[in-house]
């Protein structure tokens, strides 16, 4: 038996215990990704289809560098959000949190990976 | 009576189809999601693609032929549509959670901006690398 109201259960940062949060990072990255989607689809459209010399030279440009990487964190961020979203809408139970553990080793893993191949690219 | 089948309520994709009628702004919504899962596809790749030309030569000539046959530029077409179409979708949830444009109509116009927008930025961005 809970005693609980549902009045009780939504004050201060809700049943979910992280209040607005995910909501919050939500709208900020969404705002932050105007500009830096851009710069993902220009940045890593131009590098493809270069020699691999020529794709060390590029990378060797720091704001080139720079602007891959932020594009590729910003973006990463964002997609979590998203597709922790879709998860928590379409699956349930021991499912649900097992699947959000595995998005969420995905997407660090993804913005490891893709920090240190842009930063071997920029400074070999 | 506060805990009522709490954690055993049908999930909305069991509305999709024969119970629903599609609209635009649902089908612009529901696209929102299906273009940023796709994304993190698209980051997946990318990523792929940077650990390749950061790796051996011959791993980065492999991906990089994939990437450069027809099959990779369409994929990339697709890959920026989804991309630019999100990036919009995500800007009507902006203005939508500033509190603006919340009336049906004005929803509609910007579920229609948002397919026109992404197609329109998608062929400027081919345009731009034909170019350049």
């Amino acid at each position: 038996m809970n005693f609980l109201t549902d009045r009780k259960r939504a004050t201060g940062l809700g049943a979910g215990g992280s209040g607005v949060a995910h909501h919050w990072l939500t709208i900020a990255t969404s705002i932050s990704l105007i500009v830096l989607v851009p710069f993902f689809i220009f940045v890593f459209g131009s590098a493809v289809g270069r020699e691999q010399a020529d794709v060390y030279a590029y990378f060797s440009n720091p704001f080139i560098a720079i602007a891959m990487a932020l594009s590729l964190v910003g973006c990463v961020i964002h997609l979590k959000t998203e597709v922790d979203e879709a998860v928590e809408d379409y699956i349930g139970g021991i499912k649900r949190k097992l699947t959000l553990i595995a998005v969420a080793g995905f997407c660090y893993a993804l913005i490891l990976s893709g920090l240190f191949a842009i930063l071997k690219l920029a400074i070999l | 009576m506060a805990d009522v089948n709490r954690g055993n309520r049908p999930l909305s994709p069991f509305m999709l189809g024969k119970y629903y009628r599609p609209q635009m702004t649902s089908i612009s919504s529901i696209m929102v999601r299906i273009t940023g899962i796709a994304s993190l596809g698209t980051v997946f790749l990318a990523v792929c693609w940077l650990l390749a030309a950061a790796s051996s030569p011959s791993v980065f000539a492999a991906f990089n032929s994939v990437f450069s046959s027809i099959f990779g530029e369409i994929l990339m077409l697709a890959a920026a549509w989804a991309l630019w179409y999100h990036l919009l979708g995500r800007l009507r949830h902006v203005v939508w959670d500033f509190g603006y444009c919340l009336d049906v109509p004005t929803s509609e116009k910007m579920g229609w901006g948002m397919f026109i927008g992404a197609t329109v930025l998608t062929v400027l961005t081919a345009i731009l690398f034909l170019i350049f």
